[in-house]
């Protein structure tokens, strides 16, 4: 039961993933909408409290033993507590029942998420172009025939790009169009095609209930 | 200046046959309107679409530019009679044409022009269960080497031999990506591995509900080879779910944990560079695998392993061994021949019809 249960459901729903795609009448389509966006979005509620409820016990457990590093989940602890109280207290966009400005500094979520969470994220953003660098020496070290190639064309497609390309040769820019069109389009459409296949195969498996592992696999029951 | 008074003294022609229908393939709601162009269409402004309930009484529901001859009118009620008029418009002149027989939208119960996926779906996903069938039966298989599943092994064993965590992360997908849900039947095979061999498995979480199924499975892997004693419910936890935050994250527990052996499999998008380059500066074996395919480069340049598309969903399988799950890959292959004839059949028969000699049989 502990199994058949959660197959049974998984079946149900799945079906009824499927039968949207191809049925238009606004009764599946309705019933699809209010799956997707009601259901999951209730179901998501609760698994963020789940989730967070993880998150602080494994920084409290981890400051409890003084593992390395454990000062900084008193960092982690304090700021969600005070966005927390500012969230509740402040509101998404200033409309809590405490609304509080220093300044122009308004407390509410909106404004932390403006002053600091966009800040942070473009900054690991903007790291990407280090790694790029470094990614891309690795990469361009002829080491293997395959390696040399992957050099060349990208070479080729550097130097096309470039109005210097031109100045080179008439024809560099589009052969270099052409790597772009051609091989790199073949290869991704071969790939595409196996994606799509494994998604059908991996979809009609776990429907089906020949695919376990996400219960821990076997087939007990 | 000429022609423009003699427009504006004989007007200008209307257009004709209007033709309203109920769109087709549809839910409901909406009227496709067709009519023949004006003789005077290079000289227009456009065309307005004019809409009665009653045939007396009409309002302007749409406009359209010169050269068309269709409009979708997608603000109707169901099963409610309406008449349609096309007006062709040159400045402030208008001619109106011939109303409409009455029509009425009402939703269909099948979206015919997606029968081909439909049929296509059936085909393949018969095929996949007649191997799974056979499977059943006991027929052997033989599936191809994949070097990044076979690597795994060598990978946990490191991992416990340095008696050094690894880390799993199934990338920044929702639990609605298929490629989610494929890596998360990978943390379940791996989970086992990590179980028997008590090697410590760090799995953090981008989205809440991925977390919480993630936590299952691994708990469910620990029981299923005997030791629900020995895992860990901090080990699966919950980070953020923001993008860069995550990778911030993962990137930190990189650095600071230095696992033996980094998974990266599922769904990821920019974030992928940032963990494989980070993990392969501490001198991790990584394993990683994705569908996204702009992804694929960086992992291939940054990872010791790929698996590329499909392979992720493969792995499972590959990893368990089960028979069931190697017939369905079995069915997979077939899938793509039949696709990679299908090509080739078309690219032969394209570039026939270019050759003259097929001019004989006109």
């Amino acid at each position: 039961m502990k199994k058949t249960f959660p197959l049974f459901l998984l079946f149900i729903f799945g079906i009824l993933g499927i039968i949207p795609f191809i049925v238009p009448h606004p009764i599946v389509q309705d019933t699809n909408n209010f799956l997707l966006n009601v259901f999951l979005k209730i179901l998501a509620a609760f698994a963020l409290i789940l989730g967070l409820g993880s998150l602080l016990r494994v920084h409290m457990d981890k400051i409890k033993r003084k593992r390395q590093n454990w000062q900084y989940s008193w960092v982690l602890i304090i700021t969600f507590i005070i966005t927390s109280i500012i969230g509740l207290f402040g509101g998404v966009t200033g409309e809590g029942i405490l609304p509080t400005r220093i300044g122009s500094f308004s407390f509410d979520i909106w404004t932390l998420y403006f002053n600091i969470e966009v800040p942070l994220g473009a900054t690991m953003f903007a790291l990407l172009a280090f790694f790029m660098a470094s990614a891309a020496y690795r990469a361009f070290r002829a080491r293997s025939s395959e390696a040399t190639l992957l050099l060349v064309s990208a070479f080729i497609i550097m130097i096309g790009v470039l109005p210097l390309g031109e100045r080179i040769s008439h024809h560099l820019p589009s052969f270099t169009q052409w790597i772009m069109d051609v091989p790199n389009v073949a290869a991704q459409r071969g790939i595409l095609f196996g994606v799509a296949l494994g998604m059908l195969a991996t979809a009609l498996k776990i429907i089906l209930g020949i695919e376990r592992s996400w219960l821990g696999g076997g087939g007990g029951e | 200046m000429a022609v423009i008074l003699l427009i504006g003294l004989i007007g200008v022609a209307p257009p004709t046959h209007v033709r309203a229908y109920d769109t087709p393939d549809d839910g409901g709601g909406s009227i496709m309107v067709e009519w023949h162009l004006s003789q005077d269409d290079a000289i227009l402004d456009g065309y307005e679409i004019y809409r009665s309930n009653d045939g007396d009484v009409y309002e302007k529901v749409g406009f359209i530019g010169r050269n068309r001859t269709r409009y979708e009118d997608s603000n109707t009620e169901d099963g409610e009679n309406y008449f349609y008029k096309v007006v062709a418009l040159k400045d402030t002149l208008k001619m109106y044409s011939q109303a409409s027989q009455p029509v009425m939208s009402s939703p269909q119960w099948f979206d015919l022009p997606k029968l081909n996926i439909l049929i296509a779906c059936v085909i393949f996903g018969g095929l996949i269960l007649y191997f799974v069938y056979h499977a059943r039966k006991g027929k052997e298989l033989y599936i191809r080497k994949i070097a990044g599943l076979q690597a795994i092994d060598d990978a946990v064993g490191r991992a416990t031999e340095m008696g050094k965590p690894i880390l799993y992360t199934t990338g920044t997908g929702l639990i609605g990506d298929i490629a989610t849900i494929a890596s998360l039947n990978i943390l379940g095979e791996i989970a086992k591995k990590c179980a028997r061999y008590d090697t410590q498995l760090i799995n953090p979480h981008l989205d809440p509900i991925v977390y919480t199924v993630a936590r299952e499975v691994v708990k469910e892997s620990y029981t299923q080879v005997g030791r629900p004693d020995a895992f860990d419910p901090d080990s699966v936890y919950f980070i953020t779910d923001l993008q860069f935050a995550y990778a911030a994250a993962v990137s930190g527990i990189m650095v600071r944990e230095k696992p033996a052996t980094n998974f990266l499999i599922g769904w990821f998008m920019a974030e992928s560079l940032i963990l494989a380059e980070t993990g392969a500066s501490t001198g991790a074996i990584q394993i990683a695998g994705t569908d996204r395919v702009p992804q694929l480069p960086f992992f291939i340049t940054a990872c010791d392993y790929t698996l590329i598309g499909e392979e992720l969903y493969a792995a499972s399988a590959y990893i368990s061994k089960e028979p069931l799950l190697l017939g369905a890959i079995k069915g997979e292959d077939l899938g793509k021949l039949i696709i990679g004839a299908a090509l080739i059949a078309g690219s032969i028969i394209g570039l026939l019809t270019k050759l003259p000699i097929l001019n004989l049989f006109k």
